[in-house]
């Protein structure tokens, strides 16, 4: 089985409010040098079957309607080593 | 015959009952209908209410969108159907395209209620026609992610339409751009906004003013006149 995993990020022109409270957060807890902190999601699909263009394309399509908002996130999608 | 206007339950749905209420306070029969359901039960107007629909899960009213009964209401939509969203049923409309831009958490990342003033920019829409454009109302606010988004183009062209349908007086709660607080597609059937005329219709509770009551006269009036 493979695993093909989907990043989706608030694209860079979009305020993302939760990023920077952890930003702020940092030096308080000792964490020094980080300018930005910008806050996603992954998503990690176990996909039957082989990774083939077909299927890429599917979870192209997926990512595209469903699991990102393209309006204010971009998405991107990686083929992980077959175990 | 009075004019059936169906309130939509997702799981997570928490208005339902207080917008029917103020259906039928506005003179209207409720017609309570299921997210499983594909059935409109031949109604003349759907309201999408607030909640958490779905737990909010992956994005505010992402997964509600594709329930059985948006596929319903997609469709009549776009055939001129009335559609009203209120707080996270505005979520579910711009997650469906039926309205651009998108909803972010509030800048302050702080949950919000409160009464909250608001300016009605437009009485051409099937759901503001009872108010006067410029009229301003007070009505209760109460989400976290409530702060509307859309680019400069979308957005200048919302203004050049007169398709923002609300804006936020006395200060702007969640960073919303350009003060949005609500939307109207271009045909004016269906109408997004963040705060809640269904819980202002009715002297007896909240703060005792009936400013959202507006919104219901509004639909009913063009339902039966139609």
């Amino acid at each position: 089985m493979a695993r093909v995993v989907v990043d989706v990020m608030l694209k860079p022109e979009i305020l993302d409010p939760q990023g920077q409270a952890v930003q702020r957060a940092l030096p308080r807890l000792g964490f020094k040098g980080i300018a930005d902190v910008r806050q996603g999601k992954r998503f990690e699909l176990e996909v039957d079957g082989p990774v083939d263009d077909a299927a890429l394309a599917r979870i192209h399509e997926m990512a595209e309607t469903f699991l990102a908002n393209t309006v204010i996130e971009d998405f991107f999608v990686k083929v992980e080593e077959e175990k | 015959m009075t004019a059936r206007i169906g309130v939509v339950a997702f799981p997570g749905t928490l208005d339902d009952r207080d917008t029917q209420r103020a259906v039928r306070v506005a003179g209207a029969e409720a017609v309570p209908l299921w997210h499983r359901d594909k059935d409109l039960k031949q109604v003349d107007a759907v309201v999408l209410p607030g909640g958490f629909s779905y737990g909010d899960y992956l994005r505010a009213g992402a997964i509600s969108r594709f329930s059985p009964v948006m596929e319903s209401v997609i469709e009549q939509a776009k055939a001129g159907m009335p559609v009203l969203g209120i707080c996270n049923g505005f979520q579910v409309l711009t997650e469906s395209h039926l309205l651009p831009g998108a909803m972010l958490r509030n800048n302050h990342l702080h949950f919000i209620c409160r009464e909250q003033k608001l300016r009605v920019e437009t009485d051409r829409t099937a759901w503001t026609a009872d108010y006067t454009a410029g009229q301003e109302i007070q009505i209760p606010l109460k989400n976290i992610d409530g702060q509307y988004t859309a680019d400069e183009r979308t957005l200048d062209m919302l203004e050049a339409e007169g398709r923002v349908a609300f804006r936020y007086l006395d200060g702007n709660p969640n960073g919303s751009l350009r003060d949005i607080a609500g939307i109207t597609n271009e045909a004016g059937n269906v109408v997004g906004l963040m705060p809640h005329p269904e819980h202002a219709v009715e002297p007896l509770v909240g703060t005792g003013r009936t400013d959202g009551l507006g919104f219901f006269t509004s639909i009913l009036k063009k339902l039966v006149n139609a």
